[in-house]
């Protein structure tokens, strides 16, 4: 029988790379996605008729759960959840890549070479399927978000990977001294499973979509590494590729945050500083009917979203005053800063859903050269991103570049209550005395505001 | 047993000297693959790098092929269990990385035809 499994992989391979490319372009991503989709099936497909392969029973019943789950969760999820969606099947993948180490470990059948390349893959799958669950979890919400920090936690970090790795290495050399060569696999395992979990502890919400794809990075290097291990092409190029293409989009998703991805992981967000500062003035509260009054009464809209439109799920509210103000002939902007919500693009994404046209989505340059002739800029869900703190040295925020809304000449903050953004400091915007907040769900804030405006 | 430790570094050794001798084309794999990466991203969007992200996390579901053959040499239970789970977990990769990619990506369709 011949090895058909050659001829797709290769033809796969250059699909995956068409489908990137095309995934990049507004206008052809959709295509992308269906170009790796079709591929991957015949991948696959192919495999299953590899000859000589047992177990296939397991296998299709695994694939049938697998697939099922999967399908669910992904369909069901709010389009607002999908970044910790990500995360958790991001995860798997590097989930999969262990256990493929795991059996190649454990049968010692092939060269020291292929399971040290094997190992070092386990290495890299274990910490990102750690990491990705701690992420998926703080997205979630289901464990805080904020940074998770006890003392001498970099030396207990270090001290655990250390001694996972040296297991490894007892492993690797057969050495029995202590306990059999093969049972130094499972606090290998244990140990460097552990240290993903710690490693993602101290990294807080705001980092999170960073974090993310970097573990997306991982994943695809050691799904590589684990393809090398077993000697398949497909594996080996597919994984490469995503790692080298994720290394590109963690350090351009960090530059977009103004974040370095070493002081990411080094944890904490800018833990010591942020006590210190003091805001001056106070909050003051504004009723929806004045909100209403004064849009009414604008020349020059600005609408700033945030994670909070999105956790309100409020965008197709939002959509809808932006048509109710522009039909009264009002000038209305959207102003996206690029990391606003948990991911780059992710308030495009949801504007996007609604229905919002592209043309009046500003990006952060362009709107930062517009504030001044604002009237009101209507802050929905937005903190950090609009934290003038950025600009002040010292501050945990200092150096982000933000949308400067409190150049505009009045400001409406639309909040669920006090509380302060991912970074854990006080926005001075809020402060200041040409805003007001309108608190409460912003889905329920915007849907009064229209119907204040249906009234005037 | 240090026999192997022996082994284990003269293996390293002539594996090495083989990968450099036969095996070129892996590391001209993976250097080739490295560039195609980074030029495909470098030129992206930040509106369009969380669907890639997420179109990327599906295609290292590509581990699927991986895991399959992994349990389809499986020879015994506890390779069996552990080979399962990681189809499982690959399928979850899989499917679930194309749906959500999918479901992001047709937004962006929604909006060029849209008004």
């Amino acid at each position: 029988m011949i090895d058909i499994t050659q001829p797709i992989y290769v033809l796969t391979i250059a699909a995956f790379v068409i489908g990137l490319i095309r995934m990049g372009n507004p206008a052809t991503a959709r295509s992308g996605i269906l170009w790796a989709g079709i591929a991957m099936a015949f991948s696959i497909g192919a495999t299953l008729f590899v000859p000589g392969l047992s177990n296939l029973v397991l296998i299709f019943t695994a694939i049938l759960i697998g697939a099922v789950i999967g399908f669910i969760a992904a369909r069901k999820v709010a389009i607002v959840d999908m970044p910790q969606m990500v995360a958790i099947y991001n995860g798997m993948g590097a989930g999969a890549a262990s256990s493929i180490a795991a059996i190649e470990l454990i049968r010692f059948g092939t060269s020291s070479f292929n399971l040290t390349i094997a190992l070092v893959g386990a290495i890299i799958g274990n910490v990102s399927i750690a990491g990705s669950v701690i992420a998926f979890l703080k997205l979630q919400g289901w464990i805080r978000q904020k940074p998770i920090i006890f003392t001498l936690q970099q030396a207990a970090n270090l001290i655990v990977v250390a001694v996972g790795v040296l297991f490894g290495i007892l492993f690797l050399t057969h050495h029995s001294l202590l306990i059999s060569y093969r049972s130094a696999l499972i606090p290998f395992f244990i140990l460097t499973i552990g240290y993903g979990f710690l490693m993602a502890l101290p990294i807080g919400g705001a980092d999170m979509p960073v974090l993310i794809s970097l573990y997306n990075a991982m994943t695809g290097i050691a799904v590589g590494l684990e393809g090398f291990a077993i000697s398949n092409y497909a594996m080996v190029v597919a994984g490469i590729l995503v790692g080298a293409a994720g290394t590109i989009l963690t350090l351009a998703m960090a530059t977009a945050m103004n974040r370095s991805v070493v002081a990411i992981l080094a944890g904490g967000f800018g833990k010591v500083q942020e006590e210190s500062r003091t805001v001056s003035g106070n909050l003051k509260p504004i009723s929806s009917e004045d909100v209403a009054v004064m849009l009414a009464y604008a020349s020059t809209v600005a609408i700033v979203p945030g994670f909070g439109m999105a956790s309100a799920q409020a965008q197709f509210k939002v959509r809808d005053l932006s048509d109710m103000l522009i039909a009264k002939g009002i000038k209305v902007f959207f102003a996206i800063h690029p990391v606003a919500g948990r991911m780059p693009g992710h308030m495009n994404v949801l504007l996007a859903e609604a229905g919002v046209p592209y043309d009046l989505l500003e990006d952060r340059d362009e709107a930062n050269r517009a504030f001044q002739d604002v009237d009101v800029s209507l802050v929905i869900g937005a903190n950090d991103v609009v934290n003038p703190a950025a600009r002040i040295p010292g501050t945990a925020l200092y150096g982000m570049p933000i949308l400067d809304v409190d150049k505009s000449k009045n400001v409406v903050v639309l909040k669920r209550g006090a509380g302060k953004g991912f970074a854990g400091i006080e926005n001075d915007l809020f402060y200041m005395d040409k805003t007001k907040m309108l608190y409460g769900d912003a889905q329920e804030s915007i849907s009064k505001v229209i119907q204040e405006l249906k009234k005037l | 047993m240090h026999r192997w430790k022996i082994d284990f570094s003269t293996y390293v050794k002539r594996r090495w000297r083989e990968l450099i001798i036969t095996d070129w084309a892996w590391l001209y794999i993976v250097i080739l693959a490295i560039f195609v990466g980074y030029e495909v991203i470098s030129h992206v969007p930040v509106i369009l790098h969380t669907p890639l992200m997420s179109g990327s996390n599906f295609i290292h579901g590509i581990v699927l092929v991986g895991a399959i053959l992994a349990l389809g040499y499986a020879t015994n239970d506890v390779e069996r269990v552990i080979g399962f789970t990681g189809v499982v977990m690959a399928t979850l990769n899989v499917v679930g990385g194309y749906v959500v990619t999918e479901r992001m990506l047709s937004m962006f369709r929604k909006k060029g035809g849209g008004k």
